[in-house]
């Protein structure tokens, strides 16, 4: 069972308390933008086998979107960090490196 | 005015633990910044206590106040004076950031009483309900619906749900409890 740590009210929640909000640091592209962009935003997502980021909602809780990141093949979760945030903070690269040396995601590493 | 009741009209349950439905609570939901003076004045004229730390709730249900979330604050009022609090709340903080708003009938209020309560409700939900400090308000799921929970002592819990799933909440609480099944 995946638990995650909220980052705002500091509970540990069950998934069943969570809700899945999808890939974590889309860049948005609305009005004006090209149709790649747009399309990319829309639909092109990561899908990897290993260190993930992701968004979660504490909807049977507090209520508040927080980042998680984690291992989509064994669970293992490296941390949960602020919504407020367009990059994984640095606790968080440090302890993924720790466990995944050379991992990479996006344009993160 | 019609005369106000719970969604279960003080229905209650004796199993190895007794659930009742704890009657009508005054209740003011407060969204704003916490740690803000006025805030801290608005919820305290109305309760009477202090502003929790994160997850606390201080008081009882006729003056009270628990953290819901980090902008969040639940304050318990006696139900019949809910709408005049809520009303000194909005004029405290009328140049705040802050949203008053009475939910004293869109919630239905639960108390537990009996030695096992911890195992009556951690078999409804995922929290670790054995690891719950008294003084704590835990949201969370309970079986398919959301619900906040708190022990004001050992023997002593209390379970707010929203007033639509109130009876669900009771059978679900009441099965629980039911003779017979207990765990340990």
């Amino acid at each position: 069972m995946l638990m995650l740590k909220c980052p705002y009210c500091g509970v540990v929640a069950d998934e069943t308390e969570l809700s899945p909000g999808g890939q974590a640091h889309l860049t948005r592209f609305g009005p004006g933008a090209s149709d790649e962009d747009f399309e990319s935003y829309l639909f092109m997502r990561e899908n990897p086998k290993g260190v993930h980021f992701e968004r979660w909602r504490h909807s049977n809780g507090c209520g508040k979107w927080f980042h998680a990141a984690r291992c989509t093949a064994t669970l293992e979760v490296f941390g949960t960090y602020s919504a407020q945030t367009v990059e994984p903070p640095e606790e968080v690269r440090a302890a993924i490196t720790a466990k995944r040396p050379g991992w990479s995601w996006g344009e993160f590493s | 005015m019609s005369k106000a009741v719970t969604a279960l009209n003080r229905a209650a349950y004796d199993g190895y633990v007794r659930i009742e439905d704890a009657g009508l609570c005054g209740m003011i939901s407060l969204r704003g910044d916490l740690s803000d003076a006025k805030v801290k004045k608005a919820c305290k004229d109305a309760s009477g206590q202090a502003m929790p730390k994160a997850r606390g709730i201080v008081g009882s249900l006729d003056g009270g106040i628990g953290w819901m979330s980090p902008d969040e604050a639940l304050v318990l009022v006696p139900y019949a004076e809910a709408p005049a609090a809520a009303a000194r709340m909005e004029m405290t903080l009328k140049t705040a950031h802050a949203l008053v708003v009475e939910v004293s009938d869109a919630r239905a209020v639960f108390t537990l009483r009996g030695e096992k309560l911890r195992e009556v409700l951690a078999k409804v939900t995922p929290a670790d309900i054995a690891a719950l400090p008294v003084g704590e308000l835990h949201r969370t799921r309970v079986a398919q619906v959301a619900g906040a929970i708190w022990l004001s002592d050992e023997t002593t819990a209390h379970l707010i749900c929203f007033r639509s799933v109130a009876e669900y909440m009771f059978e679900l609480l009441s099965r629980s409890a039911m003779p017979g099944a207990e765990v340990s």
